[in-house]
């Protein structure tokens, strides 16, 4: 009822584009004044800004640590000036300093005889070199959950899957963006571009970031519901089911069996089913879960973890009846079909995952239930209507266009009312970003969602979509979010919730390889394809000859390779370190003689 | 009573029986509405062989890098006549068969160029086959994967009567002494490129582009044929088999450079030639003629660049001439 009046609004809003539709005519001499492009262009300063930030603080720490070591040269400075001292000052400074040098503290100043002991355990780690200049000292996990071994496993499976569609997934894409730089890589029917391009966008979304979003939710679900999971054979059925839709779907496409084409459905209707039967085996499972919790409230991210399987459950029914799909009936459903794919399942799920994951990173409540409360509807109410904004001057009907246009505008409300959500959670934490090695992700994340978000609002605009549409910047923008915010973000998840479960921590290092070669490369990526389209876009307004702009795009299909090799790297560590946080620890049988837990006093590093 | 934070029953059936209000009436309904287009009076129904090669299309998943609409925005007049109508899409956006749906041609990415019209613009099929063996023969830039498969090499002994018989640079073949023939795949391929073109609806039905406000260059100050610029017309029109350095492919398209027919003073046989096509060479492919898709100042335009370029160096020719021509070929037709 309280909506009422917005919507009100929102259909003054479309009845006067409608009418103003008589004169739709952007002015394209002035294409770098619109408030689209405007509004990119500090978007993109915007993210760059925080990018600058970040590599700036590291690079300070850099230098600190160099300037420490230049300190060597005072020392010799001093060297030489003891040259020239007298034999018998030198001996009394000798003697003084023989005697500073044999002085040892005994180790037990502070403590007397008592012999030191961590009863509480109180301290997780002890080292004796805490400058690390590249990496920073992370804290340890101290938290150690108590699981029950089913559903371990289970995140397990579900995690490790991910894990391997996420490599194989990468190196596809990889492998495909390199032939925009050498063409004639191979010739074999199966892996020619066509072919290879669906299965690296299907294996990223059904294959990775399905995988790792159920993954996860399944921990969340039964957490906050206090309860157990309603079925894990259920959990272990829905995993062949979407690992197998994934697998089957990918081995038909490349043997040249794709369902026509349209972008994330090429999957033929058999494969697509297996997904969909695993969609519900899972929805029912987070249903059934929910209902027996023992709290009375149901917690926001369910809903959203709710909300995301049943609408796309919805979603892949309704993207593949046939009955009002021939002509451009198939057109319509695809902008419809391809938007929500991303919006009401990528994006719903993984922000079901940021509202429980995100403040217990932190280990504090989540700034507003309302807003996320509001985000949710929102949510729904506006992503299900900007699909047509794929078709912007298409044949389709004019006023869909303009639905698609004015709700993608109003998209800002649950991206704006999210973000605030999220960092008015993280604000006073700063130290505790810095200390951990999952908040970075999160910051990434959540910058990201905003930026890509907000970037793909003004991209829906009439002008932007003149200057932009049909070229590459189509492609940054979908990496810019489903890498940018999803990945970056399911990344966090893993990373805060695996040591909780296993008790065993990804090498420090590790993850810090991992952030840095996947934020450049996504930055590399990002900034090559947004420079390119926007210049292939121009010279097509221009009216330039076409296979102008296929040579004008040459170096940018350059950096993106770059960029996508930094980014393929990275996967590679990260499945390294996913390795080391879910591999089985043989179980030694322990051997315990009570002498072997006396702390030798003499040892002062023994704290 | 909406406690959707402790009524889980309620929350699933609100959030869903939203979702699904919201969808039927932003697509269920519109792309119903969709079903009742008809399709333009002339449009022909694709043959066997065509609906063969938009199968092989879809296979090939041509849709990730070619779009086939014109929007209905002036930077993308050069693709079409007029911006794309829903009826369009009539006969080719089909059903395929019971595993897979209505193909989405229309396309999201223009990594390649449109096709609404490739077959007004590409008419010729030697140009065609050459193009899926290997693009960078006739377009040295283009980064379009090879079809090498939709293509078999076999030995001149083996070669048929019916077998389309391709000519490639020997270099480019495994075997040098085989021959390259196309599998009935790739001429069913070039069957349905060669079929897309936009119907004619006439001047007045036709939908407008929105204009774009850009100023146009000061057309009307110059001279009619001077003013149209003769290597932007060749690049568009011929230069994709003749080359851009107008020295043909040996085997496929003859040279332009040093031609006899394009230095002869006489201007005569050239004229006739780019308006009616030609095919008395067998070593070369057959050219199309441009009558209908070129006026006589553009063909003029064309005719001197290519007289005046790659060393050639022959009197210009003016639209008259050319109009003469068009005339005289038009009074031979009975």
């Amino acid at each position: 009822m309280k909506r009422t009046p917005l919507i009100i609004f929102l259909l003054c809003l479309l009845v006067s584009e409608a009418q103003a539709q008589t004169v739709p005519n952007p002015d394209i001499g002035q294409w770098w004044s619109s408030p689209g492009i405007i509004g990119t262009a500090l978007l993109i300063a915007l993210v760059s800004f925080v990018a600058i930030l970040i590599i700036g603080s590291r690079l300070s720490a850099f230098i600190q640590h160099l300037q420490n070591k230049s300190d060597t040269g005072t020392k010799e400075s001093i060297k030489s000036e003891l040259v020239n001292w007298d034999d018998e000052d030198l001996d009394w400074l000798l003697e003084k300093r023989k005697a500073a040098k044999n002085f040892h503290l005994s180790g037990t100043e502070l403590s007397g005889q008592i012999l030191s002991d961590d009863s509480r355990g109180l301290i997780s780690n002890v080292t004796h070199d805490p400058e690390n200049p590249l990496v920073n000292e992370k804290k340890r996990e101290t938290l150690h959950l108590e699981t029950p071994q089913p559903l371990r496993s289970l995140m397990i499976w579900y995690l490790g899957a991910s894990v391997f569609w996420l490599v194989f997934g990468t190196l596809v894409g990889q492998y495909v963006g390199m032939k925009f730089i050498w063409p004639e890589m191979d010739q074999t029917s199966w892996l020619s571009f066509g072919r290879l391009r669906p299965v690296h966008t299907n294996t990223v979304f059904w294959g990775w970031a399905s995988m790792a979003m159920v993954g996860l939710g399944y921990f969340v679900i039964s957490r906050t519901s206090n309860t157990r999971i309603f079925s894990y054979s259920m959990a272990k059925i829905a995993w062949y089911l979407m690992n197998l839709s994934v697998l089957l779907g990918n081995l038909f496409l490349m043997s040249g069996v794709n369902n026509g084409g349209g972008e994330y459905r090429e999957y033929i209707w058999p494969a697509a089913l297996l997904f969909a039967l695993g969609l519900v085996l899972t929805f029912i499972n987070f249903y059934k879960t929910v209902a027996s919790r023992k709290i009375s409230e149901i917690y926001i991210s369910n809903w959203y973890l709710l909300g995301g399987l049943m609408w796309t459950i919805t979603l892949v029914v309704i993207g593949y009846l046939p009955s009002y799909q021939d002509g451009l009936g198939e057109t319509v459903i695809q902008g419809y079909y391809m938007h929500q794919g991303v919006g009401m399942w990528f994006m719903t799920f993984t922000l079901g995952l940021v509202y429980y994951y995100l403040p217990t990173s932190l280990n504090k409540p989540i700034y507003s239930y309302s807003l996320g409360v509001l985000a949710f509807w929102t949510q729904m109410l506006f992503y299900t209507m900007i699909g047509t904004h794929h078709f912007v001057f298409s044949p389709l009907p004019w006023w869909l266009q303009t639905v698609a246009i004015v709700f993608s505008a109003g998209m800002l409300i649950p991206v704006i009312a999210g973000t605030t959500n999220f960092f008015m959670t993280m604000k006073g934490s700063g130290s505790a970003i810095s200390k951990s090695y999952v908040l970075p992700f999160f910051l990434v994340g959540v910058v990201f969602y905003f930026v890509g978000s907000a970037q793909g609002s003004l991209q829906a605009f009439r002008l932007t979509n003149f200057l932009w549409h049909f070229t590459d910047f189509n492609v940054a923008h979908s990496h810019m979010t489903m890498y940018g915010i999803i990945t970056f973000i399911l990344w966090a998840c893993i990373y805060a919730i695996m040591p909780k479960v296993t008790g065993k921590e990804p090498p420090a290092l590790g993850v810090g390889i991992h952030f840095w070669l996947a934020f450049v490369g996504l930055f590399a990526y990002m900034v090559s394809l947004m420079t390119g389209g926007t210049l292939r876009g121009l010279s097509w307004i221009e009216g330039e000859p076409f296979i102008n702009s296929v040579i004008l795009m040459q170096p940018f299909w350059v950096w993106r390779a770059v960029g996508g090799s930094l980014m393929l790297v990275s996967h590679l560590v990260f499945a390294y370190n996913f390795y080391e946080m879910a591999k089985k620890v043989r179980s030694v049988p322990a051997k315990v003689s009570p002498q072997s837990f006396q702390p030798t006093p003499n040892r002062p590093d023994h704290v | 009573m909406f406690d959707f934070h402790k009524n889980h029953r309620l929350l699933t059936i609100t959030a869903f029986l939203g979702f699904v209000v919201l969808s039927i009436g932003i697509a269920i309904i519109p792309a119903s509405q969709m079903q009742e287009v008809k399709p333009l009076p002339g449009m022909e129904e694709l043959s066997s062989e065509e609906l063969k090669g938009l199968h092989v299309y879809v296979s090939e998943n041509c849709m990730s890098c070619h779009t086939q609409q014109v929007r209905n925005i002036e930077m993308d007049q050069v693709w079409g006549e007029r911006p794309s109508l829903a009826s369009d899409y009539y006969f080719s956006k089909q059903r395929m068969d019971l595993w897979r749906q209505s193909p989405s041609l229309l396309g999201s990415e223009r990594t390649g160029p449109d096709l609404t019209e490739v077959g007004k613009r590409q008419p010729g099929i030697e140009w065609h086959l050459l193009h899926l063996y290997n693009p960078r023969i006739v377009v040295k830039e283009s980064i379009m994967p090879s079809y090498s498969w939709l293509f078999e090499e076999k030995s001149s002994a083996m070669v048929t009567k019916k077998d389309v018989v391709v000519t490639v640079p020997s270099e480019l073949l495994k075997n040098p002494d085989h021959k390259l023939v196309a599998k009935p795949e790739a001429l069913a391929l070039v069957a349905y490129l060669q079929s897309l073109v936009q119907a004619d609806l006439g001047q007045n039905l036709s939908p407008d582009f929105i204009p774009s406000t850009r100023k146009k260059k000061e057309q009307s100050s110059g001279e009619e044929s001077l003013g149209l610029d003769g290597l932007q017309l060749y690049s568009e029109t011929c230069a994709a088999c003749h080359q851009p350095t107008g020295g043909g492919i040996p085997g496929a398209f003859p040279s332009l450079a040093g031609s006899k027919i394009v230095n002869d003073p006489d201007p005569n046989i050239l004229i006739q030639i780019i308006l009616s096509g030609y095919d008395a060479r067998a070593e070369f492919g057959a050219m199309p003629g441009f009558a209908d898709l070129l006026t006589d100042e553009e063909i003029a335009a064309i005719a001197n660049h290519e007289r005046s370029s790659w060393g050639n160096k022959a009197p210009a020719i003016s639209a008259e001439q050319v109009s003469e021509i068009r005339k005289f070929i038009q009074n031979q037709k009975p």
